[in-house]
Protein backbone atom coordinates (compact mmCIF):
# COMPACT_ATOMS: atom_id res chain seq x y z
CA UNK A 1 0.00 0.00 0.00
CA UNK A 2 1.84 3.12 -1.43
CA UNK A 3 -0.08 6.68 -1.49
CA UNK A 4 2.01 8.82 -3.64
CA UNK A 5 1.03 12.30 -2.81
CA UNK A 6 1.31 15.37 -5.43
CA UNK A 7 4.07 17.05 -3.95
CA UNK A 8 6.01 13.85 -4.76
CA UNK A 9 6.00 12.18 -1.48
CA UNK A 10 5.41 8.45 -1.70
CA UNK A 11 5.17 6.70 1.66
CA UNK A 12 4.60 2.93 1.84
CA UNK A 13 3.06 1.40 4.67
CA UNK A 14 -0.08 -0.59 6.45
CA UNK A 15 -3.60 0.57 5.44
CA UNK A 16 -5.15 0.58 9.27
CA UNK A 17 -8.12 2.94 8.28
CA UNK A 18 -9.78 4.73 5.90
CA UNK A 19 -12.41 6.98 5.62
CA UNK A 20 -15.90 8.24 3.59
CA UNK A 21 -13.26 11.17 2.74
CA UNK A 22 -10.56 8.36 1.62
CA UNK A 23 -8.55 9.60 4.47
CA UNK A 24 -6.12 7.35 5.07
CA UNK A 25 -4.44 6.08 8.44
CA UNK A 26 -1.39 3.91 7.45
CA UNK A 27 0.99 2.11 10.10
CA UNK A 28 5.06 1.25 10.18
CA UNK A 29 5.35 3.65 7.31
CA UNK A 30 8.67 4.06 5.72
CA UNK A 31 9.22 6.75 2.51
CA UNK A 32 9.80 5.27 -0.72
CA UNK A 33 11.53 7.31 -3.64
CA UNK A 34 14.82 8.32 -2.90
CA UNK A 35 14.47 9.82 0.71
CA UNK A 36 14.35 13.67 -0.13
CA UNK A 37 12.52 13.78 2.66
CA UNK A 38 14.13 13.09 6.21
CA UNK A 39 12.13 14.22 8.36
CA UNK A 40 9.85 11.27 8.20
CA UNK A 41 12.18 9.34 9.84
CA UNK A 42 11.18 9.06 12.88
CA UNK A 43 7.27 8.74 12.21
CA UNK A 44 5.37 5.43 11.98
CA UNK A 45 2.14 5.99 11.51
CA UNK A 46 0.60 8.61 10.09
CA UNK A 47 -3.05 10.35 9.28
CA UNK A 48 -3.19 11.20 5.59
CA UNK A 49 -6.29 13.55 4.27
CA UNK A 50 -7.64 12.35 1.56
CA UNK A 51 -7.65 15.00 -0.91
CA UNK A 52 -3.79 15.69 -1.25
CA UNK A 53 -3.08 12.02 -2.14
CA UNK A 54 -2.66 11.44 -5.84
CA UNK A 55 -2.69 7.66 -6.37
CA UNK A 56 -2.39 4.66 -3.68
CA UNK A 57 -0.65 1.57 -5.30
CA UNK A 58 -2.68 -1.81 -4.67
CA UNK A 59 -0.96 -5.39 -4.86
CA UNK A 60 -2.66 -6.36 -8.22
CA UNK A 61 -3.47 -9.84 -6.25
CA UNK A 62 -5.57 -8.62 -3.11
CA UNK A 63 -8.23 -7.13 -5.68
CA UNK A 64 -11.38 -9.07 -7.31
CA UNK A 65 -11.38 -7.30 -10.35
CA UNK A 66 -14.87 -8.80 -10.87
CA UNK A 67 -16.48 -7.36 -8.05
CA UNK A 68 -14.68 -3.79 -8.70
CA UNK A 69 -16.53 -3.78 -12.01
CA UNK A 70 -19.89 -5.12 -10.79
CA UNK A 71 -19.85 -2.40 -7.72
CA UNK A 72 -18.79 0.31 -10.47
CA UNK A 73 -21.75 -0.38 -12.95
CA UNK A 74 -24.19 -0.66 -10.04
CA UNK A 75 -22.48 2.78 -8.52
CA UNK A 76 -23.09 4.64 -11.89
CA UNK A 77 -27.01 3.59 -12.29
CA UNK A 78 -27.50 4.51 -8.78
CA UNK A 79 -25.64 8.16 -9.29
CA UNK A 80 -27.94 8.35 -12.20
CA UNK A 81 -31.33 8.44 -10.37
CA UNK B 1 -45.95 -0.85 -15.87
CA UNK B 2 -43.67 1.82 -17.53
CA UNK B 3 -42.11 2.64 -14.00
CA UNK B 4 -41.13 -1.17 -13.65
CA UNK B 5 -38.51 -0.63 -16.57
CA UNK B 6 -37.39 2.50 -15.80
CA UNK B 7 -36.29 1.30 -12.33
CA UNK B 8 -34.35 -1.03 -13.62
CA UNK B 9 -30.87 -1.31 -12.25
CA UNK B 10 -28.71 -1.26 -15.03
CA UNK B 11 -29.59 0.39 -18.72
CA UNK B 12 -28.12 -0.08 -21.75
CA UNK B 13 -28.76 3.28 -23.29
CA UNK B 14 -25.85 6.11 -23.13
CA UNK B 15 -27.62 8.91 -21.43
CA UNK B 16 -24.70 11.25 -19.73
CA UNK B 17 -21.07 11.01 -20.35
CA UNK B 18 -20.24 8.61 -16.97
CA UNK B 19 -22.06 6.19 -19.29
CA UNK B 20 -19.35 6.21 -21.50
CA UNK B 21 -17.38 5.28 -19.12
CA UNK B 22 -19.14 2.48 -18.20
CA UNK B 23 -18.78 0.93 -21.57
CA UNK B 24 -15.10 1.02 -21.07
CA UNK B 25 -15.20 -0.97 -18.03
CA UNK B 26 -12.59 -4.17 -18.32
CA UNK B 27 -11.23 -2.12 -21.46
CA UNK B 28 -7.75 -0.52 -21.70
CA UNK B 29 -8.24 3.16 -21.66
CA UNK B 30 -6.03 6.19 -21.53
CA UNK B 31 -6.15 8.70 -18.67
CA UNK B 32 -4.82 12.07 -19.04
CA UNK B 33 -3.94 14.08 -15.56
CA UNK B 34 -2.52 16.88 -14.31
CA UNK B 35 0.87 17.68 -14.35
CA UNK B 36 1.64 16.58 -17.94
CA UNK B 37 0.80 12.81 -16.57
CA UNK B 38 -0.69 9.80 -18.78
CA UNK B 39 -1.84 6.64 -17.68
CA UNK B 40 -2.54 3.29 -19.78
CA UNK B 41 -4.00 0.75 -18.15
CA UNK B 42 -7.48 -1.24 -17.58
CA UNK B 43 -9.89 0.03 -16.29
CA UNK B 44 -11.55 -2.01 -12.98
CA UNK B 45 -14.15 0.60 -11.53
CA UNK B 46 -14.75 4.15 -11.29
CA UNK B 47 -17.47 6.52 -9.48
CA UNK B 48 -18.74 9.82 -10.00
CA UNK B 49 -15.68 11.72 -8.54
CA UNK B 50 -13.72 10.02 -11.91
CA UNK B 51 -11.44 8.28 -9.10
CA UNK B 52 -10.96 5.29 -10.75
CA UNK B 53 -9.15 1.92 -10.48
CA UNK B 54 -6.99 0.78 -12.92
CA UNK B 55 -4.81 -2.68 -13.78
CA UNK B 56 -1.35 -2.94 -15.39
CA UNK B 57 -1.21 0.76 -15.71
CA UNK B 58 1.58 2.55 -17.91
CA UNK B 59 2.28 5.80 -16.08
CA UNK B 60 3.80 8.66 -18.77
CA UNK B 61 5.64 11.93 -16.95
CA UNK B 62 6.22 14.75 -20.09
CA UNK B 63 8.84 17.08 -18.54
CA UNK B 64 10.10 19.94 -20.63
CA UNK B 65 14.04 20.77 -20.32
CA UNK B 66 14.60 23.87 -22.40
CA UNK B 67 18.41 24.09 -23.65
CA UNK B 68 19.47 27.37 -22.78
CA UNK B 69 21.75 27.96 -25.71
CA UNK B 70 19.78 26.60 -28.80
CA UNK B 71 16.13 27.40 -27.52
CA UNK B 72 14.71 24.64 -28.08
CA UNK B 73 12.53 23.03 -25.60
CA UNK B 74 13.13 19.23 -25.49
CA UNK B 75 10.69 16.85 -24.55
CA UNK B 76 11.24 13.96 -22.02
CA UNK B 77 8.94 11.47 -21.10
CA UNK B 78 9.32 8.94 -18.37
CA UNK B 79 7.88 5.64 -17.82
CA UNK B 80 6.78 3.07 -14.98
CA UNK B 81 4.87 0.27 -14.79
CA UNK B 82 2.16 -0.03 -11.90
CA UNK B 83 -0.08 -3.43 -11.05
CA UNK B 84 -2.92 -2.30 -9.82
CA UNK B 85 -3.62 1.81 -8.82
CA UNK B 86 -6.19 3.61 -7.50
CA UNK B 87 -6.14 7.39 -8.98
CA UNK B 88 -7.72 10.20 -7.14
CA UNK B 89 -10.37 11.85 -9.27
CA UNK B 90 -9.35 15.26 -8.87
CA UNK B 91 -6.49 14.90 -10.86
CA UNK B 92 -8.27 13.57 -13.87
CA UNK B 93 -8.49 15.47 -16.96
CA UNK B 94 -9.36 13.22 -19.85
CA UNK B 95 -10.41 9.69 -20.06
CA UNK B 96 -10.57 7.95 -23.52
CA UNK B 97 -9.95 5.02 -25.01
CA UNK B 98 -6.42 4.35 -25.89
CA UNK B 99 -5.04 6.38 -28.74
CA UNK B 100 -3.95 4.24 -31.75
CA UNK B 101 -1.06 5.94 -33.15
CA UNK B 102 -0.32 5.79 -36.75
Amino acid sequence: MDPRNPNDLSICGTLHSVDQYLNIKLTDISVTDPEKYPHMLSVKNCFIRGSVVHYVQLPADEVDTQLLQDAARKEASQQKQ
Amino acid sequence: MADDVDQQQTTNTVEEPLDLIRLSLDERIYVKMRNDRELRGRLHAYDQHLNMILGDVEETVTTIEIDEEAYDEIYKSTKWNIPMLFVRGDGVVLVAPPLRVG
